[in-house]
């Protein structure tokens, strides 16, 4: 039988690759792309919810209409990522974290 | 939904997202990455949440995805190649993500609210439908509801126009702002000696 647990360990399972990933990758467009999945392992982690947690018999949409917004907002985030990626590109031709050490004192 | 489809869904999402971290083709990584969603929209679905799915698949599987394609043929990244991995950064990301998936599956374990399964907490639509209350009281929703349909995309913008209504507008002006920000940030300086 499959419980609201199985979907949030593989919530958890998701989100802890993204973030080993941000860890250990040093392409910055890699890092961004497990950023998306952080974000889409927490969603899964609200549709869960969302289904198990009954109102009237009926799911509660109010995680849902979250879930929307996250999807926007990931949406706008990475059109304006990826812009300052190429920006970053533009200026040192390279997309490793190690090339970018302008702020370091 | 039977257990062995849900592992086979979780055991693609998981897979594919295995990939992105270490396939060392960005190409690689980006396709592993649309897979990656397209099952989660399957788990969504399996989840009786189908728009949310729906647009997972048209927005991240779909435009995201395409845009960062875009921007790696574009810039014209190579796979990284000869250079030494970075041992202490590889080895720190395992142990944080293994702690994270440790301390997830013990909370998870020790809850009841965990123990929740479609089975003993099945959707009670005709119920719904009968009690009257909130959505179930536009006469559309009531008519799916009756006819044992679940009417997600017309629930869920029900809840956005009347609970978040606000929000919408201020997500709307997010988006135009991301827009112009967008055009602000590619647009090359002339002249100026500037970085661009």
């Amino acid at each position: 039988m499959i419980t609201l647990g199985h979907y949030l360990v593989v919530s958890g399972m998701l989100f802890a690759l993204g973030l080993a990933g941000v860890i250990a990758r040093r392409n910055i467009l890699i890092i961004y792309m497990c950023l998306e999945m952080m974000l889409s392992a927490a969603n899964l982690a609200l549709v869960g919810f969302s289904r198990f947690h009954l109102t009237n018999g009926l799911p509660d949409y109010t995680a849902q209409s979250l879930v929307f917004f996250t999807i926007t907002v990931a949406a706008a985030e990475v059109a304006v990522g990826l812009a300052i990626i190429v920006a970053l590109f533009r200026s040192k031709q390279s997309v490793e974290t190690e090339a970018i050490t302008k702020l370091q004192g | 939904m039977p257990p062995l489809l849900f592992y086979l869904l979780a055991a693609i999402t998981l897979g594919f997202g295995l990939m992105v971290v270490t396939a060392r083709n960005p190409v690689t990584s980006a396709l592993s990455l649309a897979s990656c969603f397209v099952g989660l929209a399957a788990l969504f679905v399996s989840l009786d949440a189908y728009f949310i799915g729906t647009i997972q698949i048209l927005v991240y599987a779909g435009a995201v995805m395409v845009l960062f394609l875009f921007i790696i043929m574009l810039l014209d990244i190579k796979a990284e190649e000869g250079k030494q991995p970075n041992l202490a950064a590889i080895v720190s990301g395992i142990v944080v993500a293994v702690l994270l998936v440790t301390q997830i599956m013990t909370v998870v374990g020790h809850t009841k609210l965990a123990e929740k399964s479609p089975q003993n907490t099945p959707l009670a639509l005709v119920e719904a439908a009968s009690k009257a209350e909130g959505a179930a009281k536009l006469q559309t929703i009531a008519n799916d509801l009756k006819a044992g349909e679940l009417p997600d995309a017309k629930l869920i913008g029900f809840t956005l126009f009347n609970q978040y209504g606000f929000h919408i507008q201020v997500v709307g002006l997010l988006l135009l702002v991301g827009t112009v920000g967008v055009v602000v940030l590619s647009k090359r300086e002339k002249s100026t000696g500037g970085a661009a």
